[in-house]
């Protein structure tokens, strides 16, 4: 053991030794490299941004993935959730001046597996007092023909068809009794980013009034809600016996992505 | 200097710097010491692979060698290489990616397995694409060249970009059957990928776009423009009379579709083939949902077709008579979507077919199947 320390403690000097040896004239603070994280954690901006906290829900109760039938649609159809994901796009903010601003590179992925992909970070912002917001669900027809994308974009995410390039901008997947499919499956990929079924809808949740002040040492958090059981109701009521599996642009896809035009609300704005 | 003249040259130095070390040293007076140590191990060496290239002897690719270019007489390419500047490490990279079995679930099956360079890289042997587990796909792998030029890819059209096509087959459970992030993580697993992701894009760093970016520039060099027709164009050959013949059949009877100088005018028809009832395949019709667009198939490109049959989207055909006597015979799968061009087949008498099959020839492009830059290192 004591050997062991020895050999060690001999190593650690040589390796400080030869360290010594490199003077680096870039970064003289000798505290020692640590290799980057294989997943960096998402960067906290303390000021000039907007965080966009989204809460998801399923009606009036939180959404928790697992295999309870803990949820019933407006047709009547119990159901788990397995998987919650949209891209939120193209974010733009509007001041009390009436000049917008827009968010460049603006992609992001929401996965309700993923807590830290809840929260959105706008930054580089201009200070301003803000009353409104809009944002995409889905990526723009643009994106879907640039070839190979990365960070929120890269086709490893899982929210892109291979065999018929493009994204998919929304995605529930859970079971129910009511299905018909396999393992009683509801599979509802919204996707087509071109032509009449195509499947990106712009939202412009309102503030109530509030407003959203960012200035160069404050982050204003607006909290909104996002409800999954308004994919099901409004003005389409989807039967899940009927409606399983939904996985090609067509009026089905779109009636859904109709639906779920009011499911984001801001509920509040914390200065 | 053209490219086959380059290829043919760097080979004949390589063969007289080889020659000129056995006949510095024989003259040397070292003639013992050379024969044991040297010339009887190499001669030994060389008679184990019989025929094969000496792997001491790697035929390098060079920075010269991978620049992109618009063939005279070419339109302008469909792929912007400025947003993705080829370079030598990129190419080598995608070269190696694309006969890399590991980008397949089992480590079986590489993009090269089903696109064969001794076939303008497609697959003489099957019918339909092989896949991992022993399974067949339902359509025909196709030869590829002239990529950058395309709109979309694969018979049905559904792939839009060139980046993103090998997304297609590594994620198809006929064909390679993985997902993208177990590739990635067996890249990164490799010895030699990083550095390579390195040396391509600046640092080590393995992502989908750099994958597909490195495929893309292997892929898009793969620049057919020096078959005998080519070569006709610029004026370096002259057809025989038959050929010329043939290539005026051609231009009357087959070019709506099959434009030149590509050989595709990158449209879907319905060209009369009764769908195979086993598979019933929609074609076209699989991506935009639209029933016009049922058992449309991308028009292929006819250069090289020597070299790639079996041919139609499902491989029907083994021979290009068969081909040509599906057009000009009356069987015709009437349907509602059947190119109207088509309905009554296209008239063409013995002699016809027997020009055009001479132009046809004409078509097959050797630099692009010899050059050592695009094969398996």
């Amino acid at each position: 053991m004591k050997s062991t320390f020895r050999f060690f403690a001999a190593l650690v000097f040589a390796a400080s030794l030869i360290a010594a040896c490199k003077p680096d004239p870039v970064d003289p603070d000798p505290t020692p490299v640590t290799p980057a994280p294989v997943t960096p954690g998402p960067v906290i901006p303390t000021g000039s941004a907007i965080c966009i906290n989204f809460n998801n829900v399923v009606g009036s109760n939180p959404l928790i993935l697992d295999n309870v039938y803990r949820y019933v649609n407006l047709n009547g159809d119990s159901f788990n959730v397995q998987t919650y994901r949209y891209y939120i796009s193209n974010i733009s903010f509007t001041d009390n001046l009436g000049n917008t601003w827009y968010e460049l590179e603006s992609y992001h992925l929401i996965d309700a597996a993923d807590t830290n992909s809840l929260k959105v970070y706008v930054d580089s912002m201009p200070a301003g007092t803000y009353t409104s917001i809009r944002f995409m669900v889905g990526v723009d027809s643009t994106r879907n023909v640039s070839g190979a994308q990365t960070g929120a974009l890269d086709p490893v995410n899982g929210m892109f068809w291979t065999w018929s390039s493009g994204y998919i901008m929304a995605k529930f997947e859970g079971h129910s009794p009511s299905s018909t499919s396999g393992f009683n499956l509801v599979v509802y990929h919204i996707a087509g980013y071109a032509g009449q079924y195509a499947g990106q809808r712009w939202f412009t949740p309102t503030f109530n009034s509030a407003t959203a002040i960012v200035t160069s040492n404050t982050v204003p958090v607006i909290h909104i809600n996002s409800d999954l059981n308004e994919w099901f109701q409004t003005p389409n009521v989807m039967d899940f016996s009927s409606y399983s599996v939904v996985n090609a642009p067509d009026a089905i896809s779109s009636g859904i992505a109709d639906n779920y035009l009011d499911m984001f609300t801001v509920t509040s704005i914390q200065n | 200097m053209n490219r086959s003249d380059a290829i043919h040259r760097h080979a004949q130095d390589k063969l007289r710097r080889c020659g000129a070390f056995i006949l510095r040293n024989i003259f040397a007076g070292r003639r013992i010491v050379f024969l044991f140590v040297v010339l009887f191990p190499t001669l030994f060496v060389w008679l184990i692979p019989g025929c094969t290239v000496d792997p001491d002897i790697p035929i390098e690719t060079t920075a010269e060698q991978v620049k992109f270019y618009v063939p005279q007489g070419f339109p302008q390419p469909n792929y912007d290489f400025s947003m993705n500047p080829v370079t030598l490490d990129g190419f080598k990279l995608g070269r190696k990616l694309f006969y890399d079995p590991k980008l397949s679930r089992d480590n079986t099956v590489s993009c090269g397995f089903c696109h064969q360079q001794v076939s303008a890289f497609a697959n003489t042997n099957h019918q339909v694409s092989h896949g991992v587990d022993g399974l067949l796909g339902t359509r025909n792998a196709p030869g590829l060249w002239n990529l950058a030029w395309h709109t979309t890819f694969m018979w049905d059209g559904g792939i839009t970009h060139i980046e993103l096509q090998p997304l297609g087959p590594i994620t198809n459970p006929v064909e390679m059957d993985e997902t993208i992030a177990n590739v990635i993580t067996k890249l990164n697993a490799d010895a030699e990928y990083p550095g390579m992701f390195e040396a391509a894009f600046g640092n080590d760093t393995i992502t989908t776009q750099r994958i597909t970016q490195a495929i893309a520039q292997f892929q898009g060099l793969m620049i057919s423009d020096d078959s005998k027709y080519d070569r006709v164009l610029r004026g370096g050959a002259t057809f025989t009379q038959q050929e010329e013949f043939g290539l005026a059949t051609f231009r009357s009877k087959c070019a709506s579709c099959h434009t030149e100088p590509l050989f595709t005018d990158h449209l879907y028809h319905n060209n009369g083939l009764a769908p195979e009832p086993t598979i019933m395949d929609a074609g076209r019709m699989i991506i935009t949902g639209n029933p016009a667009d049922s058992m449309k198939f991308k028009t292929p490109s006819l250069r090289n077709i020597a070299l790639t049959g079996p041919y139609m989207h499902d491989g029907r055909f083994t021979t290009i008579s068969q081909c040509l006597d599906h057009y000009s015979g009356g069987n015709m799968y009437q349907s509602a979507t059947l190119d109207p061009a088509l309905s009554g087949g296209i008239p063409l008498t013995a002699q016809e077919k027997s020009d055009l099959t001479a132009f046809l020839m004409t078509l097959t492009d050797y630099t692009l199947i010899n050059d050592p830059k695009f094969a398996e290192q």
